[in-house]
């Protein structure tokens, strides 16, 4: 198959200028999604999985400053893309749904408008097919009564439900990739699961190429296809998702995964993992793999700039640690 | 939103009752009104005929129910000084303060919303400069000062408009730029903060990422949400503008509101006095209420408060 994937990303860094130096946010990331695949970007707050979102989006603030050596979504480049041409992508080809649902919809504006709006402003049609589409959609995302809601403003609703809307929102010009920032961070953990759930069934339906950020691995072990392990601005592994939850080659891999917890394999009042210690500053030069203060098989290899290494099924680790160290039984 | 209407006209209503109240009231305080009427050398048995005369022996509570109904006519009783009646002397003058207002506002608002955005956009570039060098000169430059310069340039050494007087359109534009100097400044730095916080609001980067075209962004998304403020403090000052800037209509011997309320305290002619008060404080009550149900339209949220 000699068809583009849906997004390229080669060699990004985001750096962001503070008054204690450039903070290496995001350092070198590569990330590939494929149509109807969902990749999941996993990590703790702070290792650049958002920025690396908003990034890819063109949506990073003024302050931020973004190098990459190839972005391009199916085979387009975006890094040469005129800003007329980036906004007549976005929305329409490419979707984001953020992180926060209580203040990413416009509090002025009813939900029937700023649905709408997308579609009609990218020339998908008038107003009633418009209309026809957000009340298609909002039925879709689980929300009864769509017809009504669309009259209804974002302060009347709830968390979860403005989260629905802000999804069928992003889906209104059935963008070929779905951008989803920690869609479910901001919300009561009895709704988490069926706003993932619901990405889930609607990637694979409309066949989206979905690039899910999140710090929730128990959920990327049910719906990635593709995960990619971000620490401290770095991708550390990367790689079909069965292959790296089965054989972790990065040491904090491992420990994420040992942190999930897993009611049927555990005893009762079993602890659940714990990784020590603190993400080190990205403020200046970061030298060698960051994660080895951390880390309990650190040796002194690890100071020095630790290569990338590829394993069987476009597996890669950046860990200088022979590939078998980590596979014991967690 | 037509209950929140509904509300907002009944408060509006009780508001204005209150004023009228006070309004009558005050006159009743500055001293016995049937001496004062009377004047100075006025004999015991002349005050007590006027007393009668003016119904000033009844009742405060009949006085005021009179007093009222006659006032809802537009009968504000008579000036002590010209011969016309007090409505009638208000209705002469009140368009020349309501057109200089209006102009006035309109040109306040034309200046100050769209530097206020530019502002905020290129924060600390030169347009931020310019319009926080703009802001601090309009406040720190009294406004019959600034007045006295557009007189110089425009009326004496370039000989474009006129100077003073109400008779044309022409004569309304210096009283009017004047004016609308004044308020600019404080308008501009409230759309600019506003616009600052809200380009900032995640609802802001939401339109970005639905590839809005930046026009959109900024009008649709933005300004709406950052304008809020701005109407409300926008209307304070209309108001003002509208119960007549004394001084202005002074400088360019405009005949509104504000210049007949000047003359008629310094003659101590309290009917005419009254009637002004009252039909300023009757403007603002209106406008507080178009206010409110334009914030509502703007922002939802008041809606269901």
């Amino acid at each position: 198959m000699s068809e583009a994937p849906l997004l390229e990303l080669a060699g990004l860094s985001v750096d962001i200028p503070t008054e204690a130096g450039v903070l290496h946010a995001v350092r070198d990331v590569s990330l590939t999604v494929r149509r109807g695949e969902t990749l999941c970007v996993v990590g703790e707050s702070g290792c650049g999985k958002s920025l690396t979102s908003l990034a890819i989006m063109g949506l990073l603030p003024p302050a931020a400053q973004r190098r990459a050596r190839r972005l391009a979504l199916a085979g387009e480049d975006l890094l040469s893309a005129s800003p007329r041409r980036l906004r007549a992508l976005r929305g329409d080809r490419m979707a984001m749904i953020f992180q926060d649902p209580m203040t990413s919809l416009n509090p002025a504006w009813s939900v029937g408008d700023q649905l709408e709006e997308i579609f009609i402003r990218h020339g998908k049609g008038n107003r009633r097919a418009a209309r026809e589409r957000a009340v298609a959609l909002l039925e879709r995302v689980g929300i009864a009564n769509a017809g009504g809601r669309l009259a209804q403003y974002p302060h009347q609703l709830s968390g979860g439900l403005r989260q629905r809307v802000m999804i069928a929102m992003a889906l209104m010009c059935s963008p070929g990739l779905v951008l989803a920032d920690e869609p479910t961070t901001a919300l009561d953990a009895t709704i988490q699961l069926g706003i993932l759930q619901l990405l889930a069934e609607l990637q694979a339906e409309m066949h989206m190429g979905l690039m899910l950020v999140t710090h929730d691995l128990g959920i990327v072990a049910r719906i990635a296809d593709r995960v990619a392990v971000m620490y401290a601005g770095e991708v550390v592994e990367e790689g079909p998702a069965r292959t790296v939850f089965t054989a972790p080659r990065h040491p904090y891999t491992r420990g994420l995964i040992d942190c999930i917890p897993q009611p049927d394999r555990m005893a009762p009042g079993q602890r659940l993992g714990t990784i020590p210690g603190m993400v080190p500053s990205l403020v200046g030069e970061v030298q060698g793999c960051a994660f080895r203060t951390r880390c309990a098989f650190a040796r002194p290899e690890c100071a020095a700039t630790v290569a990338p290494r590829h394993g069987p099924d476009d597996h890669m680790w950046r860990c200088v640690l022979p590939p078998e160290t980590l596979d014991h039984a967690a | 939103m037509l209950r929140f209407a509904a509300r907002r006209l009944l408060l509006a209503l009780a508001v204005a009752l209150t004023v009228s109240a006070i309004a009558f009231m005050l006159l009743r305080l500055s001293g016995d009104l049937a001496t004062t009427l009377a004047g100075q050398e006025a004999r015991a048995e002349d005050v007590e005929r006027i007393r009668q005369q003016f119904g000033l022996d009844r009742p405060l509570i009949l006085q005021y129910g009179d007093w009222l109904w006659r006032a809802l006519r537009g009968d504000f009783g008579r000036s002590l000084f010209y011969p016309e009646s007090v409505g009638a002397l208000i209705r002469d003058r009140l368009p020349n303060t309501a057109l200089l207002a209006s102009l006035g506002l309109l040109i306040a608002l034309t200046l100050s919303i769209p530097l206020g955005m530019a502002a905020a956009l290129w924060r600390n570039s030169w347009i931020d400069r310019l319009a926080l060098m703009l802001a601090v000169l309009g406040q720190a430059m009294p406004n019959f000062w600034f007045a006295l310069l557009l007189v110089f340039l425009f009326g004496m050494t370039l000989g474009w408009l006129p100077i003073s007087g109400t008779e044309s359109f022409a004569h309304f534009i210096m009283p009017a730029m004047a004016l609308g100097w004044y308020a600019t400044p404080v308008l501009m730095r409230l759309t600019r903060a506003g616009m600052v916080d809200v380009l900032a609001a995640d609802y802001v980067r939401t339109a970005h990422a639905k590839g809005l075209p930046l026009r959109v962004v900024l009008i649709k998304h933005a300004l709406r949400n950052a304008v809020v403020p701005v109407v409300a403090l926008a209307a304070v000052q209309f108001g003002n503008m509208l119960s007549g800037s004394v001084v202005i209509e002074t400088v360019f011997a405009l005949q509104g509101i504000g210049y007949l309320a000047w003359e008629s305290i310094s003659r101590r002619d309290f009917p005419v006095v009254q009637g002004i008060l009252l039909v300023v404080a009757l403007f603002y009550v209106v406008l507080t209420l178009l206010t409110d149900l334009l914030n509502a339209w703007l922002d939802p949220r008041i809606r269901s408060r």
